[in-house]
């Protein structure tokens, strides 16, 4: 990323640009549907934009659908013998060309904890990985952190560029676009785009009164929780959790999939579906036997996934982008950033 | 598996002979429709399949045919869930889903050389069945075995056809016994992890598998540990709830492990480092 290929994008221009890439992409865009909630939609001049604000869910459903067909099948019975039946299977793969316009820094972070996982192990995702190379990410740094925003204690930053492919620092009239991926540069070449000039230098000025104090020190945490794991700090924690699974449905991280079948006369689908390790069906067993039986585990291997497990297998990378949202939406004032200082003081 | 294509779709296989082992417990022989994929099939003893009836489900299974027998894939499957239910309502010639192989497998290469003492319960003798066939293919490359199964009921035992020749072959041991006295059962009556006391193998040169249920398991490490087995001297193979089966979905994990990818084989040195959470 280097200053002399950063371009100019003026507010006035966006409706415009937007509409010219939904010739060739899906485009998405924040909207405000209600007073509380803005979500991620496809592009319609007409909704508006809010860019200024962060989205009551991640982006994450349109790399990794809530529900997504796996494959489909189709029995057929033989003719001739009518106790003999055979299965067609196919595989349902759908990744159209897409455009996230608006995503923030830690969702766009949020993106590379399901890299790892889903394009980067021993076992690749092919859904996954091919709308992730079907999509476009471009992200509008912060410039009014939250008072739930930690995204500098889990590694990340207001004006960070992991998971994005352009990042746009708003200046006066508009935004200055800089490319982070080849992917990037190539929508750059949008009339839209204009030389920056001076603004780029506004941009770099503005990028540097952003911050989101650190909060939290989280060094050591992952053999800390190890050293926890059998103590009744746990049970303490979520006494009033009621397993609502709400924190990880609204996590930018949380890639946790069930899969069942759909089916409909002789032919079906094979589903994957979002699934939440706050359930207490999500590790039972056909036996009755179930190794996580209370919210107590369930909750515990939340935390140690995303802070000891994760950073464990990933080279430090926490399982979490500090985006809060577990925090707003949590009907018991469970807040993750407590329970992470109380784990590290326990004991 | 071969990890170049979409893991998430499964060959299509045939069902061949169906045997009842026990009441609630069935093996099914399965072939692969396509020649190739059937010939190039390649896997390691312990490792896994997920099986499917579409519509329904799957599940995983330990493929219990050893890999040096490959006119068909068995597996054994215990009636407990749904879609173990229709895996029972399987007969000759039904298509059923197959995609595997995964997981990890019993470490045969570090094994070569000892004595080996298999302890197996009811259902959990599959995983077993497939590594002793595979050392009786490869006898030579392995001291004494003896194998100690144990099921509730005589009817329980699993593999009754197999017991008898095992019975009959002069180059391993078999030890059978079942929970209580039965009429016309003249062999060990007694739980196995007592009757693995009783017997009381030296661990010297010895490596120890074992599965079964939960309970039997529990007991059975802790006879070998009073009898002196170390914990990398003690094997055996862990179930979970799994979806994926490739280390994806999430459920199957313990600590850092998943018990689909890193396992279903871990000794019991390995398992001492992960949290208790069994």
């Amino acid at each position: 990323m280097v200053s002399r290929e950063a371009r100019f994008l003026a507010t006035d221009n966006i409706p415009a640009l937007l509409r010219r890439l939904g010739n060739t992409y899906r485009v998405f865009a924040p909207v405000k549907v209600s007073d509380t909630i803005v979500l991620f939609q496809e592009f319609a001049e007409s909704a508006g934009l809010a860019l200024d604000e962060q989205t009551t869910l991640p982006p994450k459903e349109l790399l990794f659908p809530q529900t997504e067909g796996l494959v489909s099948y189709r029995y057929r019975k033989d003719a001739e013998d009518l106790e003999k039946s055979e299965v067609q299977v196919e595989e349902t793969l759908e990744a159209p060309p897409t455009i996230i316009f608006g995503v923030r820094p830690c969702d766009a972070r949020g993106l590379t904890v399901f890299d790892a996982v889903f394009t980067d192990g021993q076992w690749r995702d092919p859904y996954y990985k091919a709308r992730r190379e079907a999509t476009t990410i471009v992200t509008v740094l912060c410039t009014q952190p939250e008072s739930t925003c930690f995204c500098t204690s889990v590694g990340g930053s207001p004006t960070g560029i992991e998971g994005s492919d352009i990042i746009l620092t708003i200046v006066t009239g508009g935004y200055v676009a800089e490319p982070v991926t080849e992917k990037g540069e190539t929508l750059l070449q949008d009339e839209a785009f204009t030389p920056a000039g001076d603004k780029a230098g506004e941009a770099g000025e503005a990028r540097e009164k952003v911050s989101v104090e650190r909060e939290l020190e989280l060094d050591g945490i992952a053999e800390q929780l190890l050293d926890i794991f059998g103590t009744d700090f746990w049970e303490q924690v979520t006494a009033k959790c009621i397993s609502c699974a709400a924190c990880t449905y609204v996590c930018p991280t949380c890639f946790c999939f069930t899969i069942t079948d759909d089916t409909t006369g002789i032919e079906g689908s094979r589903i994957r579906t979002w699934d939440s390790c706050m359930f207490y069906l999500y590790t039972l067993e056909a036996s009755g036997h179930n190794p996580r039986p209370t919210k107590t585990e369930r909750y515990r291997n939340r935390i140690g996934h995303k802070f000891s497990y994760h950073p464990t297998s990933y080279e430090g990378m926490f399982g979490c982008s500090g985006c809060g949202r577990c925090i707003k939406v949590c009907p018991a004032s469970l807040d993750i950033r407590q329970v992470l200082r109380e784990a590290k003081a326990h004991g | 598996m071969d990890n170049s294509g979409n893991p998430f779709l499964p060959d299509i296989g045939t069902v061949g002979k169906v045997i009842h082992e026990a009441p609630n417990i069935k093996s099914l022989q399965v072939v692969l429709n396509d020649q190739h994929r059937m010939q190039s099939f390649r896997f390691e003893p312990g490792q896994v399949a997920q099986l499917s009836i579409f519509g329904v489900g799957e599940a995983t299974f330990v493929i219990n045919s050893p890999p040096t027998r490959m006119e068909y894939l068995q597996f054994s499957i215990m009636r407990a869930g749904e879609v173990t239910e229709r895996l029972h309502q399987l007969k000759e010639a039904d298509p059923v889903g197959v995609r595997g192989p995964l997981g990890n497998w019993f470490p045969y290469e570090e094994m070569k050389g000892k004595d080996i003492y298999f302890i197996g319960g009811g259902i959990g003798m599959a995983p077993l069945r497939t590594l002793l066939l595979f050392m009786l293919d490869n006898r030579e490359d392995y001291g004494n075995i003896t194998l100690l199964y144990g099921a509730r009921s005589p009817q329980d035992l699993c593999y009754k056809e197999e017991l008898k020749d095992w019975e009959g072959r002069d180059d391993m041991e078999l030890i059978l016994t079942v929970d209580r006295e039965f009429p016309d059962w003249d062999r060990r009556v007694g739980l196995v992890p007592n009757v693995l006391k009783e017997l009381a193998p030296s661990p010297e040169g010895k490596v120890a598998v074992t599965c079964g249920p939960p309970i039997m398991i529990r007991f059975t490490l802790q006879a070998l540990d009073g009898l002196g087995f170390k914990d990398d001297q003690v094997i055996t193979t862990l179930e979970r709830r799994m979806k994926c089966g490739i280390g994806l979905c999430g459920r199957c994990n313990i600590g850092t492990k998943y018990v689909c990818t890193d396992g279903p084989v871990f000794s019991l040195a390995q398992l001492k480092e992960l949290p208790p959470e069994l």
